[in-house]
């Protein structure tokens, strides 16, 4: 039998979707449902012409990080698959940053696993982006929305 | 020996990535730890550290200023992150 794919990966390698619903699917049988978030670095942003995005991160306590997001995720709905690629290092317009893919018996737990591990991952993770451009270098700013976005999964 | 790591624009705005501070029974808490760095660190350190939206982690999870600390622990300051 083959080596089972981690569930949560960190790196600079891009990433197939296709590759990962496979790996899904693969992983947990009785799936009736796969719901999936894949992020990407905007092409344009209002106030400068972002040339590269940079994605810092935390190596030790990343993976660990997602890790207790799936595992929250895994306590509140059933799910039975999840796969969780969050990439690091230089980035470019239109690259593919980060995807979470969520397989489930029905497509209510999909859909709400999926949204929760991605708001809860916008704000717990050790990611930090900066935006490179003509002008100079910027660090994205974190957004009151995604706090309010993981604030309403709180009980 | 604790190890304290700086990430993002909290690392630019203090010049220092990770630096070594010599475990004693002084340095109990992260609050303790923080405030070392401040005495030693000055002004801007002291605005840095004690800036409202610091976030702050001890062996890799995410700890409030009251979390005790061992010799051999890790600790990191961060500013709010942005992943995802």
């Amino acid at each position: 039998m083959a080596q089972r794919c981690p569930d949560v990966r960190v790196q600079e390698q891009d990433f197939d979707v296709s590759d990962l619903q496979r790996e899904l699917l693969g992983d947990a049988g009785r799936a009736g449902a796969v719901a999936s978030f894949t992020g990407l670095v905007r092409v344009s942003n209002e106030q400068r012409e972002v040339s590269a995005m940079v994605l810092e991160h935390y190596p030790a306590m990343t993976e660990r990080s997602i890790q207790k997001i799936v595992d929250e995720a895994r306590q509140r709905w059933q799910v039975l698959g999840v796969k969780v690629v969050h990439r690091v290092g230089s980035l470019h317009p239109g690259d593919q940053i980060v995807y979470v893919g969520v397989s489930c018996r029905h497509r209510g737990d999909a859909f709400q696993a999926c949204e929760f591990i991605m708001d809860y991952l916008k704000t717990r993770a050790p990611f930090w982006k900066k935006e490179i451009s003509a002008g100079g270098e910027h660090w994205v700013e974190s957004r009151d929305s995604d706090a309010l976005a993981a604030q309403r999964w709180k009980d | 020996m604790i190890k304290v790591l700086f990430f993002a624009r909290l690392r630019e705005q203090l010049g220092v990535a990770s630096l070594d501070l010599e475990y004693s029974a002084s340095l109990a808490t992260l609050a303790a730890l923080q405030q070392e760095l401040v005495t030693q660190g000055g002004a801007d350190w002291q605005a840095a550290l004690e800036a409202e939206n610091v976030l702050r982690a001890v062996n890799q999870e995410e700890a409030a200023l009251d979390q005790v600390l061992a010799d051999g622990d890790e600790v990191a300051f961060f500013p709010p992150v942005t992943g995802g």
